[in-house]
């Protein structure tokens, strides 16, 4: 029988295998943010090193001030703390760290896709659940938790027991309008927000194969809002294009033992999953959520399900308290729901054709709200600029910020007052997410653009027309 | 050696149970971002469990089951379906121990935070959706009753004495009933972890 992607790479890194079946797993990449600081300290507590300083990349982002570019910026106290923390700790262990004044910092992971440190075919964890992102790349990756963080330090290896698989083809091709954003909402709609629990998924089929390095991202972003620790696209010539020449990635003869190697990867024609989910990319629209957990997605087109409809009844009380907590009622058209915040960045969507999405909505129009455009990376910013998005941005009343996490972790200034409800490329919309009793709806960037210029969930295939 | 003991073992365990009764209870409502950048040793840490659930912007306390006696002292949650989804950050689990919990029965748990308790010597217990619901119902009616835990045995008594049997994986469960640290325990394997390392480096020289 042949091999999944997943299974090809897991097998590759094993390094040994327990008789119960639990494995410990060789990690070619370790990527650290400020709010993991503390592990070093704990590390050096129990005499220990870090085994491989020079696998270890790390990037201050949840912790930045969006309107700080140097860390005097950074109001004292413990923010700044943590960000200095990081950077002393590396200089003392010695491993890459791009700080607030480096053009590579950012959102750690824009980051690592960005410099070539993620590649195809290798295993790469980072103490954020959101790491499952650089699968998008064709390589495991998965958050871990700081116990985890520090065995990683130690031993560049984790205990994992083998995931199951499960394939989720995305058949036809998306309409206009239709973004990697929206495609994982449809998904998450579909599955729910356990449906991926104990599985790896690997998302195949033309509509992902037609995504950019960016929408697959998007994609595999999310795959923890299914419950999935890790996402995977096989990686293809557009993710070969996307990767040669970036700064650590391999050159030369390095380059095409690689190319070689990874071309070997996708999952084999007679590959087994345990889990098979099909869905049509013809039949997505602009989605909107709507509740506290990101499988209450609707396109834009619906209104608000009513719970009464709902047979299960510990699911009909999850509605109906959702509905209270985010102060809407049943049988409201979506596009009726006003916005008081639009914020268009994150992990999920602050890559460049994000800000680009973006900005051809909001070219020419004017936002009605207070409305936050965050880059995700200070490379992100730079190109912006210099293909003159930010001065749409600006010239709509938008405000263009520094990048780092910004809104979505609302633990570094920016954030809803209580009661506001946002617009938000971010990936969570649980309660107090965006800040005490905030109200958050997951939008893709051409959405959130949309709501920004009209004040309310708009069908952006309405605004813009197909070029 | 068996591995360098670092956690309080996990054998058996008996307290009054807590029912929490949401679904998809992610960790930022276990525990708000805002406390994530504080040490584990800071006082205040019991009162960050729940925070937003429990407190309202002035200190005082919210309409909440933890907030009640008897439940308030409880150290088994029984919990709905997705429990700890979301966010990675292992400091819910640590607002849970800071609480004296020592375990959490749920019908499913987030991937991350299942693996985060087992590495804090909490126990996740894997039942069916239809039993947490009749273990959640109880507690309901009979406020203070107790649960207790067999690991070993993996088995847990309701408060009616009904005994429910439940899965965990085999390392898993070693590793709790030893208390067991786990870089002691892999560092074991030094010898293993540096062959494969020279070999894998061999094999595919452009992953260095």
């Amino acid at each position: 029988m042949g091999k999944t992607l997943f299974e090809k790479i897991w097998n590759e890194h094993v390094i040994t295998a327990r008789e119960d079946g639990d494995v410990l797993l060789y990690i070619d990449r370790h990527l650290i943010h400020d709010l993991h600081f503390r592990a070093f300290g704990m590390l050096k507590a129990k005499g220990l090193k870090i085994r491989e300083p020079d696998k270890l990349y790390g990037t201050p982002d949840h912790s930045i001030p969006t309107t700080a570019k140097v860390l005097q910026d950074i109001p004292e106290g413990e923010m700044r703390q943590t960000v200095e923390e990081l950077e002393n700790y590396a200089e003392e262990f010695g491993f890459t760290h791009f700080s607030m004044t480096d053009d590579r910092h950012g959102i750690v992971h824009v980051v690592g896709p960005e410099q070539g440190i993620t590649l195809p075919g290798i295993t790469l964890a980072c103490g954020d659940s959101h790491t499952s992102t650089h699968g998008a790349l064709g390589c495991i990756s998965f958050g871990i938790g700081a116990t985890e963080v520090q065995h990683l330090l130690a031993t560049q290896s984790l205990w994992f027991r083998k995931p199951k698989t499960m394939r989720i083809s995305i058949e036809g091709r998306l309409g206009f309008g239709v973004s990697g954003k929206d495609v994982i909402l449809a998904i998450i709609r579909k599955i729910s927000a356990a449906g991926g629990t104990g599985y790896a998924i690997e998302y195949a089929g033309p509509a992902i194969e037609a995504l950019s390095m960016e929408g697959r991202m998007t994609v595999c972003n999310m795959s923890i809002e299914a419950g999935a620790r890790s996402g995977i696209i096989a990686p293809d010539d557009t993710t070969f294009d996307y990767c040669h020449g970036l700064p650590y990635a391999p050159k030369g003869e390095r380059w095409d033992e690689a190319i070689a190697y990874w071309r070997t990867l996708p999952s084999d024609e007679d590959a087994r999953f345990d889990k098979e989910v099909t869905l049509d990319g013809d039949a997505i629209a602009p989605m909107v959520t709507w509740g506290n957990s990101p499988q209450w997605a609707l396109p834009v087109t619906e209104v608000i399900p009513d719970p009464a409809g709902e047979a299960d009844p510990l699911v009909r009380a999850d509605m109906v308290a959702t509905l209270e907590y985010m102060d809407l009622k049943p049988g409201m058209p979506l596009s009726d729901i006003t916005v008081d915040t639009v914020f268009i960045g994150a992990c999920t969507n602050s890559r460049i054709e994000d800000m680009r999405a973006a900005a051809a909505v909001a070219k020419g129009r004017r936002a009605q709200v207070r409305t936050l455009v965050v880059p995700g990376s200070g490379l992100v910013k730079k190109q912006a600029e210099a293909e003159g998005l930010d001065r749409i941005f600006t010239e709509a009343g938008m405000e263009w910020r520094e990048p780092g996490c910004s809104m979505c972790a609302a633990m570094n200034g920016d954030m809803l007052a209580p009661g506001e409800r946002s617009a938000s490329t971010s990936n969570r919309n649980f309660r107090g997410r965006q800040g005490l009793d905030s109200r958050t709806h997951l939008v893709s960037p051409a959405m959130a653009a949309a709501a920004s210029v009209t004040g309310k969930f708009t069908d952006v295939r309405t605004l813009v027309e197909e070029v | 050696m068996a591995g360098k003991k670092g956690l309080k073992p996990f054998k058996t365990f008996a307290s009054a149970a807590v029912p929490i009764d949401i679904a998809n209870c992610d960790t930022d409502q276990i525990i708000p971002a805002r406390f994530l950048r504080r040490p584990g040793t800071d006082p205040d840490y019991p009162k960050y469990l729940f925070h937003d659930l429990r407190f309202n912007a002035d200190g005082s306390e919210k309409d909440f089951i933890y907030n009640k006696e008897p439940y308030r002292g409880g150290r088994i949650f029984v919990a709905d379906m997705n429990w700890g989804c979301g966010s990675s950050r292992e400091n819910a689990v640590t607002a849970l121990a800071a609480n004296g919990v020592r375990s959490v029965i749920a019908p499913s748990f987030g991937d991350i935070h299942y693996s985060n308790c087992i590495k804090n010597g909490v126990l996740p217990v894997r039942l069916p959706s239809a039993d947490c619901e009749t273990l959640r119902r109880q507690l309901h009616e009979g406020p203070g009753a107790e649960i207790a835990i067999d690991l070993d045995a993996q088995s847990l008594t309701g408060p009616d004495q009904t005994t429910y049997t439940f899965e965990i994986d085999a390392f898993d469960k070693h590793r709790l009933l030893n208390g067991l640290d786990e870089i002691g325990l892999t560092m074991e394997f030094e010898d293993e972890i540096t062959r494969f390392t020279e070999r894998y480096t061999a094999k595919h020289r452009w992953a260095s």
